[in-house]
């Protein structure tokens, strides 16, 4: 029998029973939903922390003392800070860096008339705008005179703006940070939330040599953020650093490091493993239920062979040949199971655009699975539909033509 | 003997070789010393012993006798459904134990029509398409095989039925879309097994007379199981089975069937 007609026969079959029909491949809905919907939601959530950590900069390295993720103790809380010249060092004698930013921080209260608020304040250089993408909203950046000499002023976030001066103008008013007072010079342009969830905008940056003097009475730089030109390689640059720091820091060879360089991309790469293989397993238990559907198809193959054993013991006396019987039931388990497929990945898409609203990731639509999971439907059609179709085929006319 | 490989566009002459269709005898359908023994050891049971039979081309035959009498069991042989346990069948000279599963069933595929007592017509699927199924599997394009089973079914009176399904009509309009299934490639051979063993007289002998007039306008030859005398007379022979043997084999007087015929015209 032609192919065609085989299908036109098997989409009649399908459609007289459609209740039971559509039992049947709700398995196979199901499973290619929820495969669709886990891999799509997952993509969406990698593409999400890549995109958010791209904002970061991906050509950064961050340089803090202590040994990183080793956790406490070790070489960590022995570790002693950076200096102004380390940075200075770093900028000289690395080749390939756009800027070197070296950066302390300290927590405080900011008090404005009565407004009174806490948040972290940054001692920093205009390096560290360029590399953090900060950009002045309002007034203007540091001078080079206001660097070196320490002086009092400030830039602010846009929420120590808000919460500190509400639609006031702040530039040129004091405030105090603590004890000491600070000129507003410029207000930053809003960032919004972070990847962590942490307020970016709840900030206040002051000269570095203000922060060390005044605030935290001492000359250490807690961290060196260095954003590396486009183009360079970032794990040549870490190295070149690394070998610089132990030079300066005295450690001889064969003896850890007490600072760490962090790669913005290593941890793009860590991130985006770890939902890849959430993504990978929450898949792999969608793909179960696939399995499941399969089995569910077989079995209601099996009933529909033995309900029509008449039919088919007819259709041989008439002169239907085994591999046509066969393929009767081949090609109408494979129908079924590629229509569930396709109903599967409708279902799938759907629940996976409002779910990429829901957690707010992008929408990333994957044709790739989308097909793989069409011809994975279809597969599962064949095999499981084959036992059945065999058993139909191989039965002897006259035992079907008398089956009551 | 060798067969050419089946395939699905074969014509019907292409089942044979040409030598084989050289050899064709007069004789459509000749057994010898069929025998046909279900069950093994001491279960076996003899269900045709030894039977010697021939049929021309043109007859209409009534197999008769009691149930487990073997004539059943002699009609599926006919009708390449059952295979022997001993002897040779010839279809048209073709040794029929020699042929694969898939070749016996392009012979019924092009040459046998079937007609049982139960119909088996497809559900829930219309007369028409019922009467097509037979031309689908030979593969003929669907304009000219809705044309054919529509002649078919105006052939058994049906032609207003065509779009109903099995469960629409009465037994007696079941059994005549099964005859015009049975027609509908015109086959060398109309097989029936008890036709009008489910139907009333009056429905009984208008499918007697249909079966007899495709005998006797389109020269179908028909072998029909009965157990009932008055069926039996329609036929032109008349064979009696008793434990698996053949003990009469008789001509029927044909005044009767030619004033049957007659009425019937």
């Amino acid at each position: 029998m032609m192919l065609w007609e085989t299908y036109l026969l098997a989409q009649r079959t399908i459609l007289r029973n459609v209740l039971r029909s559509s039992l049947t491949i709700l398995g196979i809905v199901i499973g290619v939903a929820a495969v669709i919907t886990m891999v799509t939601l997952g993509s969406g959530a990698t593409a999400k922390v890549t995109s958010d950590i791209s904002e970061l900069g991906s050509n950064l390295l961050h340089i803090r003392p202590g040994q990183g993720m080793r956790g406490p103790g070790g070489a960590r809380s022995r570790a002693d800070d950076f200096t102004i010249e380390d940075a200075t060092a770093i900028k000289n004698s690395v080749a390939g860096l756009k800027a070197v930013a070296p950066i302390s921080d300290a927590s405080s209260q900011a008090i404005y008339g009565s407004a009174n608020w806490a948040t972290s304040v940054t001692g920093a250089t205009n390096a560290f705008l360029t590399v953090q993408g900060w950009q002045v909203a309002d007034g203007r950046a540091f001078s080079d005179g206001e660097l070196k000499a320490g002086k009092g002023v400030c830039l602010l976030g846009n929420t120590v703006r808000k919460e500190l001066f509400g639609n006031e103008s702040p530039i040129g008013k004091a405030m105090r940070l603590g004890k000491i007072s600070f000129k507003v010079i410029g207000t930053l342009k809003e960032k919004g939330q972070s990847n962590f969830g942490n307020d970016q905008d709840d900030i206040v940056i002051i000269p570095l040599r203000t922060l060390q003097r005044r605030m935290a009475g001492n000359s250490d730089v807690r961290t060196i953020i260095v954003s590396v030109n486009d183009g360079v390689s970032t794990e040549v640059v870490s190295s070149d650093i690394e070998a610089l720091l132990r030079e300066r820091r005295g450690i001889k060879s064969g003896q850890d490091d007490d600072f760490h360089v962090r790669n913005m991309k290593e941890l793009i790469d860590t991130l985006t493993g770890t939902t890849t293989v959430m993504t990978a397993l929450l898949s792999a238990v969608a793909g179960v239920s696939l399995l499941v559907g399969g089995i569910g198809i077989m079995n209601i193959m099996m009933v529909s062979v033995t309900e029509r054993t008449r039919e088919i013991g007819t259709r041989l006396a008439i002169g239907a040949l085994e591999r046509e019987v066969l393929m009767q039931f081949l090609v109408e388990s494979v129908v079924l199971a590629s229509f569930g497929g396709l109903i599967g990945i409708a279902i799938g898409l759907c629940a996976a655009a409002i779910g990429a609203q829901l957690i707010g990731v992008p929408f990333v639509f994957r044709p790739g699975i989308v097909a793989a999971a069409f011809f994975f439907s279809g597969a599962v059609g064949v095999t499981f539909g084959y036992f059945p179709a065999k058993k139909a085929a191989h039965l002897d006319p006259i035992e079907a033509l008398r089956y009551e | 003997m060798q067969f050419a490989q089946v395939t699905d566009q074969m014509e019907p002459a292409q089942i044979y070789q040409k030598e084989e269709i050289a050899q064709k005898q007069n004789n459509l359908i000749e057994f010898q010393d069929i025998t046909k023994i279900y069950g093994k050891g001491q279960a076996a049971m003899r269900a045709l012993d030894r039977i010697n039979l021939s049929i021309r081309q043109g007859e209409f035959v009534a197999m008769m006798g009691p149930s487990g009498s073997g004539k059943s069991t002699c009609l599926n042989i006919l009708g390449c459904i059952d295979t022997a346990t001993q002897g040779t069948y010839r279809f048209e000279g073709v040794q029929v134990e020699n042929l694969s599963r898939d070749h016996r069933a392009m012979l019924r595929r092009h040459f046998l029509g079937f007609i049982f007592q139960g119909f088996n017509l497809l559900n829930r699927t219309s007369a028409l398409e019922n009467v097509e199924l037979p031309l689908i599997y030979r593969k003929m394009p669907a304009k000219l095989r809705r044309e054919k089973a529509m002649e078919a079914l105006s052939a058994v009176g049906l032609e207003k039925w065509a779009c109903h399904t099995p469960s629409e009509l009465s037994g007696g309009q079941q059994q005549r879309v099964a005859i015009a299934r049975a027609i509908v490639g015109n086959p060398r051979i109309l097989l029936a097994d008890e036709p009008t063993g489910n139907l009333d007289s009056v429905r009984s002998t208008e499918i007697m007379e249909m079966l007899l007039e495709f005998n006797r306008q389109d020269s179908i030859t028909i072998v029909m199981v009965t157990h009932e005398p008055e069926m039996a007379v329609y036929a032109d022979r008349q064979i009696h089975f008793q434990d698996g043997r053949i003990i009469t084999d008789s001509q029927n007087d044909h005044m009767i069937t030619d004033s049957q015929k007659g009425a019937s015209l």
